[in-house]
């Protein structure tokens, strides 16, 4: 019965960074588009996201910095996620991140960046339309 | 993925399958009955413990700190924790991962949320089923953590040998404690936020009531002070659902118990299944269709049409 599959997502916040305001409206927005999101709270390791996506059976992370450890921290996620064989999660990250990144980070292979000023919409629209369910 | 790939995964301890069998299970995918064909008969080994009581009443994190203190006496541990799906959207937020971050990475802790998905009573409706696969995987001990309750979600009762009823000083005052309900599942009461004012007078409320219970046990709940920031009164608590364990084993209920399930089970899922079929079968069926019509414009009644579509469409081939 796929009529019962729902879109599963985790929200994160790796890295040191007290700053969850955002992760929690977009928690939020995805709960209300219908989704199971999944919170862990904050200063994450990547290694917790990745366990926890993992035994959550996610079918898309979310994560959110606002402290400028990006460049460190994503692609890591990302590291961890191939080493466990696993290509069929979407990736999306949000919060502070310098344009200038963003092409390395989509190398890394985090799906899409959204910065200020994105609409939970767009948010919303994009990961349903991505997702491999 | 095959069937026998996902059990001996599961039998053999990796996670990863294991997480994919509940998805499947939540999803009500045919694969996940198969699955759990072949794994009934590993199951009924783990020790599981309901934890239920009102929203913010500390379940999450009595959960995390009972977590702890087992894995020091060496148990392994399964937590399935329900928040609700939201009735409007069917989305939901589930936050009891949040307080169980010192685990994330303990390999011998398994942690699943999951959402109600429009199931009443505390569950979800693939919590039953989880807690047996998260049994196969061979964890000692498989906590289920309900939504957090109000009077009357007692279905934890049917899936855990203990349950324990958390409840939080200055709920309510000596009547919620008379009240059918949750307060009668309970075989351990904790008050949590044992440093909050009231501690002592919520506990004697519950004893008061427990006094008043006209039903002859040889276990009578025992109300346990515990703080879950502080860690007090954990130890203690560990130690009443070792002893309710024994009880349970040594007085003959956990048999009991067992006999019982297996009947409630049963019965469900033939009910179930009958439905089902019956639905099948009827699906499109111009006499069906008709039948609806000449009830809704009170030619036939309801009853009487009822037991002649039954005997007609389920139990035709039988005879």
């Amino acid at each position: 019965m796929s009529s019962s599959k729902k879109i599963r997502v985790l929200v994160a916040k790796p890295g040191l960074d007290g700053h969850d305001r955002g992760a929690k409206i977009v928690a939020r927005a995805l709960r209300d588009a219908g989704m199971e999101v999944i919170y862990t709270g904050l200063r994450q390791t990547p290694e917790m996201v990745v366990r926890a996506a993992l035994d959550e059976g996610v079918h898309c992370i979310g994560l959110s910095i606002l402290s400028g450890a990006h460049n460190a921290l994503f692609p890591r996620i990302m590291e961890l996620l191939k080493a466990e064989g696993v290509d069929d999660i979407l990736v999306v990250g949000g919060g502070i991140i310098p344009e200038d990144d963003i092409p390395d980070l989509k190398k890394a292979g985090i799906s899409e960046i959204f910065g200020p000023g994105t609409t939970l919409q767009e948010i919303v629209e994009y990961i349903q339309a991505n997702v491999k369910l | 993925m095959s069937v026998t790939e996902l059990v001996d995964g599961v039998l053999s301890g990796n996670r990863r399958y294991l997480a994919r069998l509940i998805s499947l299970i939540e999803n009500e995918d045919r694969l996940a009955q198969d699955a759990l064909i072949q794994l009934y008969k590993h199951t009924g080994k783990a020790y599981v413990i309901g934890v239920t009581g009102p929203p913010g009443s500390g379940k999450s994190s009595l959960v995390t700190k009972l977590t702890a203190e087992f894995r020091k006496r060496s148990k392994t541990i399964g937590v399935v924790c329900v928040d609700p799906s939201s009735p409007f959207t069917g989305g939901a937020l589930l936050g009891d991962r949040i307080r169980m971050q010192e685990h994330s990475l303990d390999d011998e802790v398994f942690v699943r949320s999951m959402g109600t998905r429009g199931h009443l009573g505390g569950l979800s409706r693939a919590a039953s089923d989880t807690v047996r696969v998260i049994d196969a995987f061979g964890k000692d001990i498989i906590f289920v953590e309900t939504v957090g309750t109000g009077q009357s979600e007692v279905e934890v009762i049917e899936i855990a040998h203990t349950v324990i009823v958390t409840d939080v000083p200055g709920s309510g005052d000596d009547i919620q404690a008379i009240k059918a309900g949750i307060m009668e599942i309970a075989a351990i009461f904790v008050v949590n936020k044992s440093d909050y004012p009231g501690a002592d007078k919520k506990v004697a409320e519950i004893n008061t009531m427990l006094d008043l219970d006209p039903r002859e046990r040889a276990w009578r709940p025992p109300v346990l002070l515990t703080n879950s920031r502080t860690g007090d009164g954990i130890a203690e608590l560990a130690d009443k659902l070792q002893e309710h364990l024994k009880y349970l084993k040594d007085s003959g209920m956990l048999e009991q118990k067992g006999l019982q399930r297996s009947r409630e089970e049963l019965q469900s899922i033939m009910k179930y299944k009958l439905t089902q079929e019956l639905s099948q079968k009827l699906q499109g069926k111009p006499e069906y269709e008709k039948a609806i019509r000449m009830i809704a414009a009170r030619k036939k009644d309801p009853y009487t049409v009822a037991e002649q579509l039954i005997a007609e469409f389920l139990f035709s081939e039988i005879r």
